[in-house]
């Protein structure tokens, strides 16, 4: 079996995890959408992408809401060099798994396949994550934590 | 006021999320040709099926009006019925023979009454003298065969001397050769289902399984199928050859028949009769 078809990574998704935490949320979604659009005019998907990326930029905003205590952010950013390995790639899986999902269905956009496109996500997903915390480990900047 | 426009940007992630997801989902289904159609299509369905549902209960409160439509229809096709069961429907079919222009005309008739036991059957039909039948004519089966001849007529109601009579003679021919005998029935055999055909050429071969239609000589039209050559070589006291035949025509189950109305017979008839036996 061949996995060619079923994993493909979307690294571009590392941008919107790593904007600032001080964003307000409607330059935070405007990004988000832009980036999608972006990434659409070349995917030749009109809306897919850039549906996905304001919900992972609404999974983002819920989750550092919940998780963090907002007047109490030092950090500038939420990377792995700041939030550490556990809150980092808790966070990540979320967006990326939420992101990942609406974007493989509205791709399909039908229940039928759902075992195929429930495989492609989560095996792309995996994939995605792979490479965002190498690349997070990679730019890895030693903080005075 | 003031109260709505807080809660809108204590909770702006939310109310943001669900414009920009709307927005992209619209463009989603509008720029690919796919999910426009899936869309559609499922959009359709559910329409659809909500209307089906919608129906059922509207059929259900419409069942007395229908009801009541029904059992009106239901009597007027009832009284139909009792007319048309009454009045005979039956009508005259032409039947145009082109090669010798003679024209024969076809009359449906019921069978009133039949017997196939006695030695000498004969059945009555319901048309008379009143639907032109005469003395004389043929009568057909409708499915395939002959039946004999109209013995007495009265106003609306006629006899047949059917074939299963010992004094009917139909003239027919063996269909592959042409070769003339006569049908009869009876002389010992009393089956229904069997026929002789007598009077046949010493020298014409028939086979088990040829044919036998009839001549076209006698009131009959050519070529009506009479049944099929079981036994051959039947012994007879006269320098002719015999045949058994099968019948194709069962009349035990006869319930219609057609009078078949020679349009030239009394032409014929007249004609023949110059011609004296001792000339």
């Amino acid at each position: 079996m061949g996995f060619y078809d079923l994993s493909t990574p979307f690294i571009y998704v590392l941008f919107l995890l790593l904007l600032p935490f001080g964003m307000p949320n409607i330059l935070l979604y405007l990004l988000a959408f832009g980036t999608g659009l972006t990434l659409d005019a070349f995917y030749d998907t009109m809306g897919v992408h850039a549906t996905a990326c304001v919900v992972l930029a609404f999974v983002r905003i819920s989750f550092i809401s919940i998780s963090l205590n907002k007047d109490a952010i030092d950090d500038p950013e939420p990377s792995l060099s700041y939030m550490g390995f556990q809150w980092f790639s808790l966070y990540a899986f979320l967006c990326v798994l939420t992101h990942h999902l609406v974007l493989f269905f509205l791709e399909t956009f039908r229940l039928t396949e759902i075992g195929y496109t429930l495989m492609r996500c989560g095996l792309s997903c995996i994939f995605t994550l792979l490479i965002i915390l190498l690349v997070e480990f990679i730019f890895y900047k030693r903080t005075s934590r | 006021m003031r109260n709505l426009w807080i809660f809108i940007s204590r909770y702006n992630a939310f109310f943001l999320f669900i414009i920009f997801f709307s927005v992209g989902v619209f463009l989603t289904v509008k720029n690919n040709a796919y999910q426009r159609s899936a869309t559609l299509n499922s959009t359709n369905e559910v329409v659809g099926t909500a209307y089906e549902r919608l129906n059922v209960f509207k059929r259900y409160l419409n069942l007395g009006v229908v009801n009541d439509s029904l059992a009106a229809e239901n009597a007027k096709l009832k009284t139909k019925l009792l007319d048309l069961t009454t009045i005979d429907s039956a009508k005259d079919v032409k039947v145009i023979d082109t090669i010798t222009h003679q024209q024969y005309t076809y009359l449906a008739a019921k069978v009133v009454k039949n017997s196939v036991t006695l030695r000498n059957n004969v059945m009555t039909i319901n048309k008379g003298a009143i639907d032109g039948i005469k003395s004389g004519m043929a009568v057909l089966s409708p499915e395939r065969g002959v039946v004999g001849f109209i013995r007495d007529v009265s106003e609306h109601l006629a006899t047949i001397q059917s074939l299963l009579h010992k004094d009917t003679r139909i003239s027919v021919v063996v269909k592959k050769n042409n070769a003339l005998g006569s049908l009869v029935w009876g002389d010992g055999n009393f089956d229904i289902r069997k026929a002789y055909i007598k009077g046949v050429p010493n020298h014409i071969k028939m086979n088990v399984g040829d044919t036998i239609v009839t001549s076209g000589f006698a009131s009959f039209p050519s070529g009506i199928l009479v049944g099929r050559i079981s036994r051959t070589n039947v012994a007879t006291n006269d320098n002719f050859l015999s045949a058994e035949l099968n019948l194709f025509n069962d009349f035990s189950t006869l319930q219609y028949v057609y009078v078949v109305k020679d349009n030239k017979a009394e032409e014929q008839k007249a004609l023949e009769s110059m011609v004296k036996p001792n000339e």
